[in-house]
């Protein structure tokens, strides 16, 4: 029964993964596209992925990696995840400086474009100070006080981001990661009861504690 | 308003207009009387080359580009008048050569210029037209197509005599 239910949800988190990424690939816009711009695009959708995988991680809901090796994997997964922004980023801006400019300078006409670059912000943020908590001596709560703040934003921003545009991406798909993602991220923040000022700082369940 | 030459409904205009400066109340009246110039879209110059040769058709065509160019105030159609097209199409990307023509104004004000099939980049399918000749404020318009598989889209101009 536990190998059938820890099947079932890495089968459920493996396809709502994959299915975006594989009807992306399928899009006809690749036809009229570089291959940097293909490569930015990919990432951009990976880099969503991986903020589904994020709380999911964390909260220690994916069977065989709950506590330590949750939190391990949610660690080197934020850093793929700053590098999938930058690479994403960085290949925009490659296939059209002008159009990057304008959403890195929140003057760009597209809305998707302030809830990316917000987004994006709000990841290199929190990956910085994951790695210079300790060295600076950031407090647990102020620590987790931030990283909660961040992550609303990377997951919100992210999200809307995501919706807006009009890409690569076929609609139901992306709509059901996105779905997913505010889903994952809401029930994190509920069990683990964030809003409450004392917090253990390794994430151990407060409603036994 | 030291200009001789002035036609009756360019003195209309332009009462209409001084009106709307004295009394901000009579607003809507000079709007009716004074067209507005039209103020360029943000992003509309990216990817602008300078001088794009005035062609028949942008590649192979089968999308329609076109609106219409007017004076602002009288709101006379100008004929004659240079736009430059370019957009991220299916025979090219938008900063490339190919995807950059011209076209002028007929005696209405109108334009129509035949390009390949626009597709969405950046998240949105639109193109970009500029008026650069100078006898105007340059102005660049980036509309965006309702759908992508929109056959055609339009932009207007009310350029504003430098």
């Amino acid at each position: 029964m536990r190998v059938a239910r820890a099947t079932l949800i890495w089968a459920a988190l493996v396809a709502a993964i994959c299915a975006p990424i594989a009807f992306a690939a399928a899009s006809p816009l690749h036809a009229w596209r570089g291959s940097v711009y293909i490569i930015a695009g990919f990432a951009g959708i990976f880099a969503l992925a991986l903020v589904l995988l994020q709380p999911l991680l964390i909260g220690g809901y994916l069977p065989g990696l709950p506590g330590y090796r949750g939190r391990r994997a949610h660690h080197w997964i934020g850093v793929v995840l700053a590098v999938a922004v930058a690479i994403h980023v960085g290949g925009l801006w490659i296939s059209s400086p002008p159009d990057m400019i304008d959403a890195l300078l929140f003057s760009s006409p597209t809305p998707f474009s302030t809830w990316g670059v917000i987004a994006m912000w709000a990841i290199f943020a929190v990956t910085i100070l994951a790695a210079l908590r300790r060295k600076v001596g950031l407090s647990p709560s102020t620590w987790r006080l931030a990283h909660m703040v961040l992550a609303v934003i990377i997951v919100v921003g992210g999200v809307v981001h995501s919706l807006l545009i009009e890409g690569t991406m076929e609609t139901m798909s992306k709509a059901a990661l996105c779905a997913l993602t505010l889903a994952a991220a809401i029930k994190v923040m509920i069990d683990r009861r964030v809003w409450r000022r004392r917090a253990t700082s390794r994430g151990g369940n407060l409603s036994k504690g | 308003m030291t200009t001789v030459l002035m036609c009756r409904r360019s003195l209309i205009a332009a009462g209409g207009s001084f009106l709307a400066t004295g009394l901000p109340g009579l607003l809507s009246l000079a709007r009716a009387e004074g067209l507005a110039p039209t103020p360029s879209m943000s992003g509309g110059a990216n990817n602008y080359r300078k001088g794009a040769p005035i062609v028949d058709r942008i590649g192979k065509g089968g999308f329609w580009m076109s609106g219409t160019v007017r004076r602002s105030g009288d709101g006379a159609p100008l004929a004659g008048q240079r736009i430059q097209i370019w957009a991220h199409t299916t025979e090219g990307q938008e900063h490339e050569l190919q995807s950059h023509g011209a076209t002028l104004t007929d005696k209405n004000g109108g334009f129509r210029l035949e390009m390949p099939q626009i597709v969405p980049v950046f998240g949105q399918p639109h193109g970009h037209l500029a008026y650069d000749s100078g006898e105007f404020h340059t102005v660049f318009l980036r509309p965006v197509m309702r759908s992508a598989k929109d056959k055609s889209l339009e932009a207007h101009f009310i350029l504003q005599p430098v």
